[in-house]
């Protein structure tokens, strides 16, 4: 049966493009679900990258990498007047 | 809209939410707790071996009662250290040039101090404002002095901590527009430049350092004298 599995139970990366849609609709939007996804992840993150025997900078340094993006990101709107400006 | 160099330091908001709070709960991202393992992981380790050498730095002078000033007083540190350290990479936000932030970790923590000393022993807290061996003449103003001394101390704490980072912010984007200014028109000044900018880079991280060590052991002095 090509629906055996629930579509509740099937990863973002298997779940094809129609699906998308209710697939959504199936994930939990709460506060205590979005908490858990936020915490899933953070876990995931750091189980693969820094909770390992031989852990190496780069750990550490794509979470801050991911900071400095998300910090220009949001001063965009202020930095983006000094481009053509000839005095600063 | 006039552009001056100080507009870094303006607190960013995004929509109207206030990004400060992010940038001051970030830090804490990078401090994982260790798991109950024996040999946790190499960040882990780093962290405990830090945490342990500033605990005993800092409260080896203090006696059994100030023990119980450990936590905030090493938790204190952390936070300056790491949001220090965290400001200086490019495009982020550094809470602590905040005037308003620094005074209230300073007034709150000077106070307790001053209190508990106050309420445990107060003439010899009071005794501290009058140094040993002076002359009679000079003690009424000498105890104008010292409470003017004592008073001003958060004051001190929090502007010290503020000024140190917001010249060092200023005095990279002053110089950096400097280099990049140059480099079309004199490249070898341009260079000269650039390396005053490398030289002043690894002193404002040591300044991010040193002002978050002294912010926390002048804490631990004046609790030294009123615990």
């Amino acid at each position: 049966l090509p629906a055996a599995v629930l579509l509740k139970d099937t990863k973002l990366m298997d779940v094809k493009l129609g699906q998308l849609g209710s697939w959504l609709a199936t994930r939990d939007f709460t506060p205590g679900g979005i908490m858990g996804a936020m915490r899933r992840g953070y876990e995931r993150y750091y189980n693969k990258y820094i909770n390992v025997r031989k852990g190496g900078l780069g750990g550490i340094s794509m979470v801050l990498a991911a900071y400095v993006v998300l910090s220009y990101m949001w001063s965009y709107s202020h930095v983006k007047h000094d481009r053509r400006r000839k005095y600063h | 809209m006039s552009l001056s160099f100080f507009d870094q330091f303006s607190s960013p908001s995004l929509l109207g939410i206030p990004l400060i709070l992010i940038a001051m709960v970030f830090p804490a991202l990078l401090l994982p707790s260790p798991g109950n393992r024996w040999i946790n992981n190499r960040l882990s380790t780093l962290q405990l071996w830090f945490i342990n050498l500033i605990t005993k730095q800092l409260m080896i002078p203090l006696d059994k009662k100030g023990h119980k000033w450990a936590l905030i007083l090493t938790s204190l540190m952390m936070f300056l250290l790491l949001t220090n350290l965290l400001g200086l990479l490019p495009y982020t936000f550094t809470p602590t040039t905040q005037l308003s932030m620094n005074l209230a970790l300073a007034f709150p923590l000077w106070l307790a101090t001053l209190l508990t000393g106050l309420r445990n022993q107060p003439s010899v807290s009071l005794g501290h404002l009058l140094p040993e061996g002076t002359p009679t003449l000079l003690i009424p103003a000498l105890i104008l002095i010292e409470t003017t001394s004592l008073l001003i101390r958060p004051l001190a704490l929090g502007v010290r901590l503020t000024a140190n980072l917001t010249a060092g912010h200023l005095l990279i984007q002053l110089i950096s527009t400097a280099t990049t200014t140059l480099m079309t028109t004199m490249p070898v000044v341009s260079l000269l430049t650039l390396a005053v900018l490398l030289l002043l880079t690894i002193l404002e991280v040591a300044v991010a350092m040193i002002q978050a060590y002294v912010f926390v052991l002048l804490l631990s002095l004046y609790l030294q004298e009123n615990i």
